[in-house]
C-alpha cells in the first residue's frame, strides 16, 4: 500500500488553474465589444471552426480555449435556449440564466474533475437600447463577470484588454469598433510592430439591435472588407438581407454601389455570382471567400399558439 | 465548495454530444413536452376542433400554400380565423388539417427542430431531410390518430439545390409522399383537388398560382360545411404563404382582399367558377 503525497487544497486549486490559464493563453484571442446598433464579435479565426456562435434570438456565444469543450456548451447552450424557448416562450430565455448554467457548469467541472476546462467564454444579450445589452465573461473555474463596453478573451488578453477599454466609447460606428478589434488582436503584446491581419484571418458577427426575431449576424466577404476599409464610406452592415439564398446568418455583398447592386438583383432574382454556383448555398463560404453567399431572412411568423 | 454547487449545471443529456435533433433532446428531457405525449383514456371519442382545407401548388419559380380560416368542432364553427398555414423556416411552409391543438403543437415543435439544426450544424437542411424530420414527428402521433386525435400536415418548399419548388404530403402513420404539381389535404380537398386540375397549368407564375389556390377554396367550402369561404363581412380572407428563391413570404391582407373579391365577383351567376 503506497500512501498518496497530501496536496493541500490551496496547493490544487492553485495547479488547476495554472493549468488552465496556461491553455488558453496558447490560442488566439476573441474580443467583443458594443457599438452603436449593437454587439461585435472579432475572432482571429482562420479556419472554418467557429469560436462564435448564435444562440439564440438576441443571444450569442464566444469562446477560446480547447474547441471540443466549448463546442460542446455551445451546443448545451442552444439546447438549453431551445427548451426553454419552447416551453414558456421566446422572451423568456436570457444571457443571465443562461450564463448562471454556464458557470455552475464550469464550476462544478473545476472542482470536480481532474482535469479543468481550457476555455473562457463570453454570453451577449443585445437589449432594445444600449444601456440594456449584457455581456458576461465567464472563466476556467466558473465565475462570471458582467462586462461593459470591451472585453478581450484569450491570448495575451489582458494587455490587449486594458488597451481597447482606454479607446472605447460609447456610439461607435460598427466600422469603428471592428478597427478598433482588429487594432487590438494585431497589437504585439511585447510592444513590437502590429500584425497585419487581412479579413480572411476573422471571424466577424454581430447582434444587431434594430433586426426583429433573430438578431444574430456573420458578415463575410466584400462586405467584411468593406467595413474594415478606412477609406470606405461603409459604416454599418445592412439591415436588411439580401435575396440570395445561402445560410440565413450571413452577410456578404458589398453596400458600395448600391445602385447597380439593387438592378442586378432586381433584374433577376436567381442570378448570382458564377463563383458562388459551385458552392453548395446551403453551407456558409469560408470567411475568406469573395462569393456571395447571403439570403433574405423571412421571419418564421408568430408562433402558431 | 459543497455538493450544492453541481445543482445548477446543465444536465448530462445537455453536454451529450451527437444528436443536432431537439425533439430528441426533448424525448430524453423532458418527454411530456412532446405533442404526442397525451394519455387518452381508451374508447373515448375525444371533441376539439379540427382545422380543415389547405391546398399547395408549384408554379414557375416555387410554391405556393393556402389555406382556409376554419376550425370546426363537429357542427360548429370553433374558430373563424384560426391560421393553418406556417412558415417553417426561411424556405419552407407547413400546413396542416387535424385536430389543432395536436397540429399547431406539432408545427411549433417542427419550427424549433428546424431552427435548432441551423444552429447547431450551421448549414440549412436539405428539403428531403425537412420533409423527413416532419414525418418522424407524425409518426410519433399514431397513437392519438387512433384514437381520433389525427394530424395530417402538407409540407412544401423551395428546393435550394434543384431551385424549384417542391410539396411533400403524409399520412396519419407517418408516410411521406413527394407530389407533383399540386396536392391538397384535410375534409374539402377533394373538391379542391378537382378544382386545381381545372386551374393550374405547368410552368404557370406566382399570381396565377395564387389565383388557382383561391378558386380551389372557394370550390372546396362550396360544397364542404366544414372549409370556410371568404368572410367579406367580417374581412377574413384565406392564408397565402409563397416560396421561392428569396424565402417564405406571407401574403399581405390588402393584397389578397383584392384578389378575393375579385373572384367573388367573377363567380356571380357563375358558381362553377373559370373554366
Amino acid at each position: 500500500m503506497s500512501m498518496p503525497f497530501y496536496v493541500s487544497p490551496e496547493q490544487l486549486m492553485k495547479d488547476k488553474a495554472d493549468y488552465a490559464r496556461k491553455g488558453i493563453a496558447r490560442g488566439r484571442s476573441v474580443v467583443v465589444l458594443q457599438y452603436d446598433r449593437g454587439i461585435a464579435f472579432v475572432a482571429e479565426n482562420p479556419q472554418s471552426l467557429r469560436k462564435i456562435s448564435e444562440i439564440y434570438d438576441r443571444i450569442a456565444f464566444a469562446a477560446v480555449g480547447m474547441y471540443y469543450e466549448f463546442e460542446n456548451l455551445r451546443v448545451a447552450g442552444i439546447r438549453y435556449a431551445d427548451l426553454r424557448g419552447y416551453s414558456y416562450d421566446r422572451s423568456d430565455v436570457t444571457a443571465r440564466g443562461l450564463a448562471n448554467a454556464y458557470a455552475q457548469t464550469l464550476g462544478t467541472v473545476f472542482t470536480q474533475e481532474p482535469k479543468p476546462y481550457e476555455i473562457e467564454l463570453c454570453v451577449a444579450e443585445v437589449g432594445r437600447t444600449e444601456e440594456r445589452d449584457q455581456i458576461y465573461r465567464l472563466t476556467y473555474d466558473g465565475s462570471v463577470s458582467d462586462q461593459h463596453g470591451a472585453m478581450v478573451m484569450g491570448g495575451a488578453s489582458a494587455a490587449a484588454e486594458e488597451w481597447i477599454k482606454a479607446r472605447w466609447n460609447p456610439g461607435l460606428s460598427l466600422a469603428d469598433a471592428l478597427a478598433l478589434a482588429v487594432s487590438a488582436l494585431a497589437a504585439d503584446p511585447a510592444g513590437g510592430e502590429p500584425r497585419v491581419l487581412s479579413p480572411g484571418q476573422l471571424e466577424v458577427a454581430v447582434l444587431d439591435r434594430h433586426r426583429p426575431r433573430r438578431t444574430f449576424r456573420r458578415i463575410v466577404g466584400p462586405l467584411l472588407v468593406d467595413l474594415l476599409n478606412a477609406d470606405s464610406p461603409t459604416a454599418h452592415a445592412p439591415e436588411t438581407d439580401e435575396g440570395i439564398p445561402g445560410h440565413p446568418d450571413i452577410l456578404s455583398a458589398s453596400l458600395v454601389d448600391t445602385a447597380e447592386a439593387a438592378g442586378q438583383q432586381g433584374s433577376s432574382s436567381t442570378a448570382t455570382d458564377p463563383s458562388s454556383v459551385e458552392h453548395d448555398p446551403r453551407v456558409p463560404p469560408p470567411s475568406d471567400e469573395r462569393g456571395p453567399a447571403s439570403t433574405q431572412r423571412v421571419e418564421t411568423g408568430d408562433d402558431p399558439t | 465548495m459543497t455538493a450544492a454547487a453541481g445543482a445548477g449545471r446543465l444536465h448530462t443529456a445537455y453536454l451529450q454530444p451527437g444528436s443536432s435533433s431537439f425533439t430528441e433532446f426533448l424525448a430524453g428531457v423532458a418527454p411530456e413536452l412532446l405533442p404526442a405525449h397525451r394519455d387518452l383514456p381508451r374508447g373515448v371519442e375525444v371533441a376539439a376542433p379540427h382545422g380543415t382545407t389547405i391546398v399547395a401548388v408549384e408554379f414557375a419559380g416555387g410554391v405556393v400554400m393556402a389555406g382556409d380560416r376554419r376550425a370546426t368542432m363537429g357542427n360548429l364553427i370553433a374558430n373563424r380565423d384560426m391560421d393553418k398555414v406556417y412558415a417553417a423556416d426561411e424556405y419552407s411552409v407547413v400546413g396542416i388539417a387535424g385536430t389543432a391543438g395536436v397540429a399547431l403543437e406539432v408545427v411549433r415543435l417542427y419550427q424549433v427542430e428546424l431552427e435548432h439544426y441551423e444552429k447547431i450544424e450551421g448549414a440549412i437542411m436539405s428539403i428531403e431531410g425537412k420533409a423527413n424530420r416532419l414525418a418522424s414527428m407524425i409518426r410519433g402521433n399514431l397513437g392519438l390518430a387512433m384514437q381520433g386525435l389525427s394530424v395530417v400536415p402538407i409540407f412544401g418548399g423551395f428546393d435550394l439545390d434543384e431551385r424549384r419548388g417542391r410539396i411533400f404530403s403524409y399520412d396519419v402513420t407517418g408516410g411521406c409522399y413527394p407530389e407533383r404539381d399540386h396536392h391538397s389535404i384535410g375534409s374539402g380537398s377533394m373538391f379542391a383537388r378537382g378544382s386545381l386540375k381545372k386551374t393550374w397549368r405547368p410552368g404557370m407564375g406566382e399570381s396565377d398560382a395564387v389565383r388557382s389556390c383561391l378558386e380551389a377554396l372557394y370550390d372546396a367550402a362550396d360544397d364542404d360545411s366544414a372549409t370556410g369561404g371568404p368572410d367579406v363581412g367580417r374581412r377574413i380572407w384565406p392564408r397565402v404563404a409563397v416560396v421561392d428563391v428569396e424565402g417564405v413570404r406571407l401574403i399581405e391582407d390588402d393584397e389578397l382582399a383584392g384578389m378575393v373579391t375579385d373572384l367573388v365577383a367573377a363567380r356571380r351567376d357563375n358558381p362553377g367558377g373559370a373554366r
